[in-house]
């Protein structure tokens, strides 16, 4: 286990220390510590670390990720895990507006609430939540999945392209050309996956979920509408 | 951007530290705004006496023997503390009036920065930690107080255009974002009598909630109109004389985080502002909701 203080060494080089490892040594275990709100940690990672950072972090951590394990033992400030392109994520406390936004691949979990904004833009990453989200999530969501275990704000899934969308609890309001969808049993498998890797295993059943996708009415300009422009 | 901090005290003994706590909250939010910064302080009331805080550009010309011309001006004895380029004025609560009145004739060139029992407001242009140093923030008692670092978007980089902005008796408010509307806001408090400094957008929120509170409601629903007629960005921290609030507009992508434990609740731009806050490792941390109403009272 390597151990970084980052108040001491500051955050350039931690960044820099993290991205050398690629490919040239075995030790895959680090930890983070004296994080007091940083910005920016750990940031572009592209190796098979596991990454513990102790404490509640600021803007973007684990942004650009790719192959790395994050922990996140605190919350997590505005875009957690931005454009995600592989490897996980998880906080395990709460996490602040456009989480996982823009998120090409691997997998973001957050055990306590996402604020608003949560997987917008998402384009293959999959995104657990075991609180609630706030507005605007997935707006123009384009692939990927989000599973919420509790509650979502208004407007989810504005502009929604292919992503999947699964609540348990309520949804405040529905965004523009989202709607609910039947739920079939390759969505409940899907679900039961995602829960188990999104460790809400036991928290929750495939069952009790409600699935939400695009009514597909914005891919194309209705002629229509033209007097409208 | 902009950097907002606050602090309501509920442990009576951490009262002495405000300004302390306060000051190196203010100081790690530089990064939001070097412009310029400013802060509330409300230091408690003397029973029967109330505080005028007052700017000058041209200190030494403008606070010689001001205490004294006061005190001939209204016929009652007048306090006077000169801290860099504010000076605290300290009267009988009952000569607010007739002590404003003076001062504009007294000194012309003076700006009031606030009045009220408790409240004291010193901002000037310049990085956080040479304005908290200039004033002595850090030795300040009381038991709320909110500081504000600038970088400025709607208005010029002034004394003036510096926040907290305060329209009211103790009362002030500081803002993160820009609002759209307030030319034609501040137009229809000028009509109802409300009076500007600056060309400001904050200050017209400020007077928009002043306005609401004298006209006889509570802070919380001065705050909750303002989510019908204030139209932009805006994260809002409110101080009045016993109480501390904080609202965001429905969109809400100016941050906030807030903590609270049994000694305090604090408020922060980012969760930095509030790392080096007795407790903060158990506090409760929560980012308030859009369109809702946040506030506490002593």
């Amino acid at each position: 286990m390597q151990t970084f203080d980052l108040a001491a060494r500051g955050l350039r080089e931690l960044n820099q220390t993290l991205h050398a490892v690629k490919g040239t040594t075995n030790q895959t275990a680090w930890e983070i510590i004296n994080t007091k709100g940083s910005h920016a940690i750990a940031v572009g990672v592209d190796a098979p670390l596991d990454i513990t950072v102790h404490g509640t972090t600021g803007y973007y951590c684990a942004g650009m990720n790719k192959q790395a394990t994050i922990r996140i033992k605190g919350h997590a400030g505005p875009g957690v895990a931005e454009n995600m392109m592989s490897g996980a994520v998880i906080v395990d406390g709460n996490a602040s507006q456009y989480a996982g936004a823009t998120g090409r691949g691997g997998l973001l979990v957050i055990k306590g609430n996402a604020s608003s904004r949560c997987g917008v833009s998402m384009k293959g990453i999959d995104i657990v939540v075991h609180g609630n989200i706030g507005h605007m999530s997935a707006f123009m969501a384009q692939s990927g999945s989000l599973v919420v275990l509790g509650d979502a704000g208004d407007a989810l899934g504005d502009s929604l392209y292919e992503a999947r969308l699964f609540v348990r609890g309520k949804v405040k309001s529905l965004g523009s050309d989202c709607i609910e969808k039947e739920m079939r049993p390759e969505h409940l498998e899907l679900l039961e996956d995602l829960l188990r890797r999104g460790e809400a295993t036991g928290k929750a059943r495939p069952e009790e979920f409600r699935r939400y996708g695009s009514a597909r009415q914005l891919y194309n300009f209705n002629i229509d509408n033209a007097s409208a422009y | 951007m902009c950097g907002i901090v606050g602090l309501f005290l509920k442990d009576k003994s951490l009262e002495p530290k405000l300004g302390a706590m306060l000051t190196e909250m203010l100081i790690t939010m530089t990064d939001r705004g070097p412009d310029s910064a400013g802060i509330a302080i409300y230091g408690g009331a003397n029973d029967g006496r109330a505080k005028i805080t007052v700017q000058s550009a041209a200190p030494d010309k403008d606070f010689a023997r001001l205490d004294q011309d006061l005190k001939d001006a209204i016929g009652k004895p007048v306090l006077m503390l000169v801290k860099s380029t504010h000076a605290v004025l300290e009267i009988p609560a009952d000569q607010v009036e007739s002590a404003r009145t003076a001062l504009a004739h007294l000194r012309p060139d003076l700006k009031i920065m606030s009045v009220g029992d408790s409240l004291e407001i010193y901002k000037e242009v310049g990085l956080p930690k040479d304005v908290a140093s200039r004033f002595d923030v850090s030795k300040m008692h009381g038991t709320h107080g909110i500081g504000h670092t600038r970088m400025a978007t709607e208005s010029a980089v002034t004394t003036m255009g510096a926040h907290p902005f305060s329209t009211g008796p103790d009362q002030c408010l500081v803002h993160n974002g820009s609002l759209s509307n307030h030319n034609g806001l501040r137009r229809e408090l000028i009509r109802e009598g409300m009076t500007f400094e600056t060309q400001n957008d904050t200050e017209v929120a400020a007077a928009y909630v002043s306005h609401k509170l004298k006209e006889g409601h509570n802070l919380g629903e001065a705050l909750e109109s303002g989510l019908e007629d204030l139209d932009g960005f805006y994260t809002f921290v409110v101080g009045t004389k016993d109480g501390f609030g904080v609202v965001r507009d429905p969109i809400a992508c100016k941050p906030a985080v807030m903590a609270e434990t049994d000694q305090y609740v604090a408020f922060g731009s980012e969760y930095r502002a509030m790392v080096n806050l007795p407790g903060i490792e158990t506090a409760r941390v929560w980012e308030p909701e859009p369109a809702t109403v946040y506030f506490w009272n002593h």
